[in-house]
């Protein structure tokens, strides 16, 4: 994978997003540098999962243009240096699938048309599994999991990926505090391995322990940059409408 | 053994046994995917809508699966375009495009053909398979099995995670009619077995009954196919010692195996069911 670290990861700019007409973006830019740990925050339906799914090429701004490891996103997935945790997974989880299936998953965009897996994929997901914890799951069907364990799973596929970039849309949704810590911890050692990792949270009390940057997303991108600088008292709560409370900002 | 040899006698029961269980193991391999990506209506919706096209070949004298293919992707075509252009359900839209075929099928019909070959259209009639249709029947239904067998993954990847197979570079798009081609060519290949109006249960039954045996996908298709080839044969047998419809028989044999495992599988002790739905959190977690 060639990928020059010292580009940019994300480079957005200008982008208009319209959804039947309706504007959910409008000129929004964004230059994400590679190896940060990246905060997106905004009310619901500020459009964070727009946002999201214009790097990964799943919606097609109407404006503007989205560069990502200095590819087109379409480009960049081919390579593999992108992958996505979507915000609740729209999966069936009744599906007869075990979480081992599911991480090999990650292994097909790498793989022949027959995906038949090989000794690297198998090593790849076994790693990916233990990474995150859930190795003695290996063989649950999925629906037989928790919540967190779920989000695992999902993360566990985006690694067996081996991207560089790793957008979690609203990871803790439905996650309890411990399993949120945990997920963190493993996503802040992933950063200190050099790779991008950019999420969506509404939890911004925690945001800061493992946030470098932030992003505050108001049908654009109001603001981006380094926690200490955007995560203001004023920027934040022009962000949310004026409601804010109980929350530990920068200065 | 004297009960299985007799009717290998006939060569009409020959053809009938070996058409139906080649019928019945490629249904059975589409039925899994389409139970799991949720696609029953639609194998219902393109089945009626072949009636058309089984008549017009017939008028012209040409191989009735040339005719019903082609309206086969017409209904496929028509649903796709009326959903992607207005806000009518899925549902619906395949209610309105299969009924409207098939109703043009019947006015053709009605002018055009015997009470009697209505009937084989709707109802099948195997055991009176030319050599020509038992040969087109044949082929098509190995092609079609042996490419769900090849690209099995990627076609369990799109009904499980569209999302991801298109953020991997997989054309979804591509992916997403060439198993709606697959599904139409099954129909039109199981036409003269079971006829249009069972061909859905041959596309539903053996992959549902399968679904309630086992938590894994591979175990899935082969429960399914054991079950429908099994169904096929005995359904051939019964057809031939009981003087019953072909079709009829191996639908309904379907249907007891569905209810007989259905049956066992609430007789089981709660614990060893697959799980349903959300799983309450696990204690180790
Ligand atoms: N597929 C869609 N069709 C129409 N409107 C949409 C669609 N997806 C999102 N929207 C609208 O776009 C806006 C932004 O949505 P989204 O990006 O999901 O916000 P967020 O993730 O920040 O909650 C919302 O007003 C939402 O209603
Ligand atoms: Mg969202």
């Amino acid at each position: 994978m060639m990928i020059d670290k010292s580009k940019l990861a994300i480079d957005i700019q200008g982008v208009d997003v319209h959804y039947h007409g309706f504007a959910a973006l409008r000129d929004t830019s964004i230059q994400i540098e590679h190896g940060t740990f990246s905060g997106v925050i905004g009310m619901n339906g500020a459009g964070k999962s727009t946002l999201f799914k214009v790097v990964m090429g799943l919606v097609r701004p109407t404006r503007g243009r989205a560069i990502v490891c200095e590819r087109t996103p379409r480009q960049a997935q081919k390579i593999g240096c992108v992958a996505y945790v979507p915000q609740s997974e729209q999966v069936d989880w009744d599906f007869p699938i075990s979480v081992y299936d599911v991480v090999m998953m990650g292994r097909y965009g790498a793989q022949n048309i027959f995906r038949s897996p090989r000794g690297d994929d198998r090593a790849r997901v076994e790693g990916a599994l233990e990474r995150v914890g859930m190795a003695e799951y290996r063989d649950r069907q999925i629906g037989e999991l928790s919540g967190g364990q779920r989000k695992r799973v999902f993360v566990a596929r985006a690694l067996a990926q081996g991207a560089e970039i790793l957008l979690l849309d609203e990871p803790f949704a439905g996650v309890d505090a411990k399993s949120e810590r945990a997920l963190t911890e493993l996503l802040v050692s992933f950063k200190a391995e050099g790779k991008t990792i950019i999420l969506s949270t509404h939890e911004l009390t925690s945001l800061t322990e493992y946030c470098d940057h932030v992003a505050l997303v108001k049908h654009t991108v109001v603001a981006y940059g380094p926690t200490e600088e955007v995560f203001t008292r004023d920027l934040v709560s022009h962000t949310y409408d004026g409601i804010v409370h109980r929350v530990a900002f920068a200065k | 053994m004297e009960f299985f040899l007799e009717p290998l006698q006939y060569a009409f029961m020959v053809k009938a046994i070996i058409v139906s269980s080649a019928v019945g193991a490629v249904c059975a391999l589409l039925s899994c995917f389409l139970i799991l990506k949720g696609w029953s209506l639609l194998g219902d919706a393109i089945s009626h809508a072949v009636l058309p096209g089984v008549v017009i070949a017939y008028i012209l004298g040409i191989p009735f699966g040339i005719g019903a293919l082609f309206f086969a992707l017409v209904a496929v075509l028509m649903i796709g375009l009326v959903k992607n252009h207005t806000k009518i359900k899925e549902d619906a839209v395949m209610g309105i495009v299969f009924t409207t075929l098939f109703a043009f099928g019947l006015i053709l019909i009605s002018r055009t053909a015997s009470a009697v070959d209505l009937m084989h259209v709707l109802f099948g009639y195997v055991l009176g398979i030319s050599d020509g249709s038992a040969l087109f029947t044949i082929i098509a239904a190995l092609s079609v099995a042996a490419l769900v067998l090849a690209f099995r993954r990627t076609l369990l990847l799109y009904c499980f995670d569209a999302t991801h197979a298109q953020t991997i570079g997989i054309p979804v798009r591509f992916v997403h009619y060439s198993l709606l081609t697959l599904l139409a060519i099954t129909i039109t290949s199981s036409l003269q077995t079971v006829g249009i109006i069972l061909v859905i249960a041959m596309l539903i039954t053996p992959g549902a009954t399968a679904f309630l045996l086992t938590k894994r996908f591979g175990a899935m298709l082969e429960i399914a196919v054991a079950t429908s080839v099994g169904s096929s044969v005995s359904g051939a047998y019964m057809s031939y010692y009981l003087d019953i419809s072909t079709g009829g028989a191996i639908v309904f044999v379907q249907g007891l195996i569905f209810l007989a495992v259905f049956a066992y599988t609430l007789a089981r002790p709660i614990r060893e069911r697959p799980a349903k739905g959300i799983a309450s959190e696990p204690k180790q977690a």
